[in-house]
Order: C-alpha cells, then sequence, then structure tokens
C-alpha cells in the first residue's frame, strides 16, 4: 500500500497544486474550476442519472467496434499467415490502409450510417480492424515451423494444427495488437461523439463545454481518462493471465 | 531495399536479371489487388447499386482530388495540416526525447514523471481536447499543442527503453577512456538508443496525423480535415470522398519517409524489425 502511494504521489501532488491555484484565484475560475467544485459537478452528474445513461450508451459502442474488429481481425490475420491466396489478395490492400489516418473515415460514416450508433460501432470496426489483423498475421507467421511439422506428423489434420498450434504461438503478438486497437478504440470513439452525436460521452464533453458548465466538462473529460486507463490495466492484467503458460 | 543488399552479393548478371523480373512480378502481384477494388468501386458506384450519393465514383472523386489540385485548395489545406501536425510532432520528438533520457539518468525526475507517464499513455487524450480550446483558443497553438500531447507519450516511453537498454560494458569503457557525461549522451547513449527511439517516433507520426485531422473537423477552418467536414454538412459526398483520398495518401507518404529515414539513419545497425504503428 505504501509503495504504491509513494509511486503515485507525484500525482497527489499536481491534484494538490491544482487545487491551490485555483483557491489562490491565480487563474479564473472559468478556465479551470477547482477540483472539488468538479468533484461536486461530478456527484451531481453521476446522481442525476446523465452519466450514467450517456457512458452506457458510449461503453456499448466502443465494445460492440471492438469485439467485431478482435473477431474479424484475428480471423483474416490468421488466414492470411495459413492461406497463400488470402495472404496474396488481402496483404496490399492491408499494407496500403494500414497508415490511413482511421479519424479521416469520421465524416464517411456520417455521410453513410447517420448520427446515431451504427456510425460509432463502424468507425470503431473498421478502424481497430487492421493492427488486430496485422498482429495475428505476424503472431501466426511466426509459428516455428517444426512444431507444424510435428503436429502434420503425428496425424493431426491442417485444421487442428491451424486451432491448436498456430493459433496459440500467435496469441502473445494477437493479444499486443488488441491492446493497440483498444486504446485506438477509446480515441475514435471519443473523436466521433466529440464531432457528430446525440449521446454518449464525447457528446456531454461538447454540449457542457458550449453551455460554459466547466466544472461538469472537466468532470466528465477526467472520467472518459480514468475509464481509457483503467480499461487498459484491466487488460493488461487479464493478457498476462491469458499467457500465464508461457514460461 | 537495395541498400540492404551485401556488398559480397553474386553478381553474375543473369541471375540478377532473373531476380529483377521476380521482383517486378511480385511488385505487379502486389498491385492487383488494390487495382480490382479501384475498378469494383467504379463498376458498384456505376451500377447504380449505391446512389451516387453514398458512394459517388472513383471518376467523380479523382476528378475532385485534381480540381482541387488546379484551384489551389488542396496544397494550401494540405501544407496547413502538414504544418500544424509536423510542428507537434517535431516538437513531441525533441521534447520526449529530452525528458526520455533525463528521466532514464535522474532517479528525482524518474520518480516525479514516472506515474504522470504511466497514467496519460493508455488515456484518451482527445477527451481533452474542449478544454485546449478553452485554454488556447481556435487556431494553430491549441492544434499543435493537442497533437504535442498525443505524440509525446510514445516517445518519452521508448526513449526511456532505450536508454536504459544500453550496454553496461559500453559504457564503462568510455568512462574509463575518460569520456566526459556530455561526451557520453552524444557519443554512446544517444547511438545505441537510436533504433528503439526511432520505433517510438514511428508510433508517433500516425497519432500527430490523426489527431490534427480531429482538431480539424472539431472546430472547422483550413486543413484537409476541416475541408472534409465543411464538404460533409453540406452532404458534398465527392468533396467527402477527395478528401480520404487526400488523408490517405499523406498518411501513406508519411509513413513510407520515416521508414525511408529510419534505414538511413541505421545503415550501420543490423536492422530492427518496424514496428507496428497505429
Amino acid at each position: 500500500m505504501t509503495a504504491v502511494l509513494t509511486r503515485y504521489f507525484p500525482l497527489l501532488l499536481l491534484a494538490a497544486a491544482w487545487e491551490a491555484v485555483t483557491r489562490a484565484g491565480l487563474v479564473p475560475a472559468s478556465a479551470l474550476p477547482s477540483l472539488d467544485k468538479v468533484a461536486q459537478a461530478w456527484w451531481g452528474l453521476a446522481a442525476g442519472g446523465d452519466l450514467w445513461t450517456n457512458g452506457v450508451s458510449s461503453m456499448t459502442r466502443g465494445a460492440a467496434g471492438l469485439a467485431l474488429a478482435i473477431v474479424f481481425g484475428a480471423l483474416i490475420g490468421v488466414l492470411m499467415a495459413w492461406y497463400k491466396p488470402v495472404l496474396v489478395v488481402a496483404n496490399p490492400i492491408v499494407q496500403f490502409f494500414y497508415p490511413m489516418p482511421k479519424s479521416a473515415l469520421i465524416p464517411v460514416m456520417v455521410l453513410w450510417l447517420g448520427f446515431g450508433d451504427a456510425s460509432k460501432v463502424v468507425l470503431i470496426f473498421v478502424g481497430c480492424m487492421l493492427p488486430v489483423t496485422l498482429s495475428a498475421f505476424n503472431g501466426a507467421r511466426g509459428t516455428e515451423e517444426v512444431l507444424i511439422w510435428s503436429a502434420r506428423s503425428m496425424g493431426a489434420s491442417r485444421a487442428r494444427v491451424l486451432w491448436e498450434v498456430v493459433v496459440p504461438s500467435a496469441l502473445p503478438e494477437l493479444l499486443s495488437g488488441i491492446r493497440t486497437a483498444l486504446a485506438l478504440s477509446f480515441v475514435l470513439l471519443v473523436a466521433s461523439e466529440l464531432i457528430v452525436a446525440r449521446s454518449g460521452f464525447g457528446y456531454m464533453i461538447g454540449w457542457l463545454g458550449d453551455g460554459g458548465a466547466y466544472d461538469s466538462m472537466f468532470a466528465v473529460v477526467l472520467t472518459v481518462a480514468a475509464l481509457g486507463f483503467l480499461a487498459d490495466r484491466l487488460y493488461l492484467m487479464l493478457m498476462r493471465r491469458i499467457l500465464a503458460w508461457r514460461e | 531495399m537495395s541498400a540492404e543488399t551485401p556488398a559480397f552479393a553474386p553478381t553474375t548478371p543473369g541471375l540478377r536479371l532473373d531476380r529483377l523480373a521476380a521482383a517486378w512480378a511480385q511488385r505487379a502481384a502486389g498491385i492487383l489487388p488494390l487495382l480490382a477494388l479501384v475498378v469494383a468501386w467504379e463498376a458498384l458506384a456505376r451500377a447504380h447499386i449505391l446512389s451516387t450519393f453514398l458512394l459517388p465514383p472513383l471518376s467523380a472523386v479523382l476528378e475532385r482530388v485534381w480540381d482541387d489540385t488546379v484551384s489551389g485548395d488542396l496544397a494550401l489545406n494540405l501544407g496547413v495540416t502538414l504544418y500544424r501536425s509536423m510542428a507537434g510532432f517535431a516538437i513531441a520528438a525533441v521534447a520526449g526525447v529530452a525528458l526520455g533520457i533525463v528521466m532514464a539518468r535522474n532517479a528525482a525526475v524518474r520518480w516525479f514523471f514516472d506515474p504522470i507517464v504511466s497514467v496519460g499513455f493508455p488515456m484518451p487524450k482527445i477527451a481533452f481536447l474542449p478544454i485546449f480550446m478553452l485554454w488556447l483558443g481556435l487556431y494553430d497553438v491549441s492544434k499543435i499543442s493537442m497533437v504535442v500531447f498525443n505524440a509525446i507519450f510514445p516517445v518519452i516511453t521508448a526513449t526511456i527503453a532505450a536508454a536504459e537498454g544500453v550496454d553496461g560494458y559500453l559504457l564503462w569503457s568510455a568512462r574509463s577512456l575518460g569520456a566526459s557525461e556530455r561526451q557520453l549522451l552524444r557519443e554512446i547513449i544517444l547511438p545505441a538508443a537510436l533504433p528503439q527511439i526511432l520505433t517510438g517516433l514511428q508510433v508517433a507520426l500516425p497519432i500527430s496525423l490523426i489527431v490534427e485531422i480531429v482538431t480539424e473537423m472539431l472546430m472547422g477552418g483550413t486543413g484537409l480535415g476541416g475541408a472534409m467536414i465543411g464538404a460533409s454538412r453540406f452532404a458534398d459526398s465527392p468533396g467527402v470522398f477527395a478528401g480520404i483520398v487526400e488523408i490517405a495518401i499523406a498518411g501513406l507518404a508519411l509513413v513510407k519517409g520515416i521508414a525511408i529515414v529510419r534505414r538511413h539513419l541505421l545503415v550501420w545497425h543490423q536492422e530492427a524489425e518496424d514496428p507496428t504503428t497505429v
């Protein structure tokens, strides 16, 4: 406990500096509301249910898009490593679209799917799929041939080799690709909700800011940041647990 | 590629021609799926399977790109977007490497910044955009600051890992030969850390462009992102798709460009794999 406290003590220092600066009136309250005001505003939003309903709609969109990206990304990546024709067709397309700044897709999704959930889910799906595809491909491609040969020579079918040899050995890289996708999904979610939406965290941040309710805006911004951080930490714990069988 | 061919490679003329032909065949095979995609796009739009509003024909989109080029809009928007994203990237690169090296070498600095970096890195920093707008206004300063804020974290973490990974024997030998701390930094630590630092920069570069485009979309005005969101508000779908094509090419050029820079800077180094970037 004390170890955690010393480690994160600088963050407490920052919070104290924030409170001190606003209390002393060094910056106007409209630019930086004091920390206790932000906490009060957070409590108000949470008790009023706004934070909850918008949070649920954001998290549902994020989870749906990310789940689709993981399923299709991993599938395509493994198939690219396993079947040559898939590689020949998919590889140039993946390599071409991979460096594209995914946020450029936001206006197209609005054009195609409107202002609701579908445009965000598809944006996150398309944006997060390529990092997962590439990591699954790199992981599956790196499978030791000896393992495949031994499994084959012991009579395993090709499908069984794929499932029991290639997929597990691709797992470490696939899982770290999914971590990248998780971070990216938060970025795309918040960005698309800030730009066009009728619900969600990003939408809340936008209208609270426009209405000048800066203490509430800070409360939502910090909530999103904390959620992104927590999601990454939880995923890291899950990843370590899944990979515990490796040494 | 050619830079990596060792000087002692066999140079039998016939063999070389064969290899050249094979390389060209492979390159052609790599373009085919993209060509098929292009043809499918045009055919789908021409056959009116989707309305031309949802999917304008590629030819119309390219025509728009051409019009933008001739009218000078493309040069202006591309210039503004590249200026802001590259200014932010450059500041993030210099400040991130400096902070990373100091953190790796000074325990007090490390203690203070370590939790900030480890909390800040996985955070969706884009959510802070309205706060940046509130503090710094709607113009270049807030956009560049936002790019720096997003791009600096991968640079810092890569630099710390790189500076800590420098072989102890190298440092001890240089010290015992009488190198000063400044020489140690310039002659040993920075070169030895360079591959990993470059990997961090290769992650930060696409982030800079993504963030710049989001900030432009939210604030409007000039720039590729601003032009796209403007086109989308006026339901001008060829304009939106032209924006996608322009941004995709800009992104591809930047990513390929930094990979070439890496290869030139690391000719002396046994090349590490290119990193996966966002």
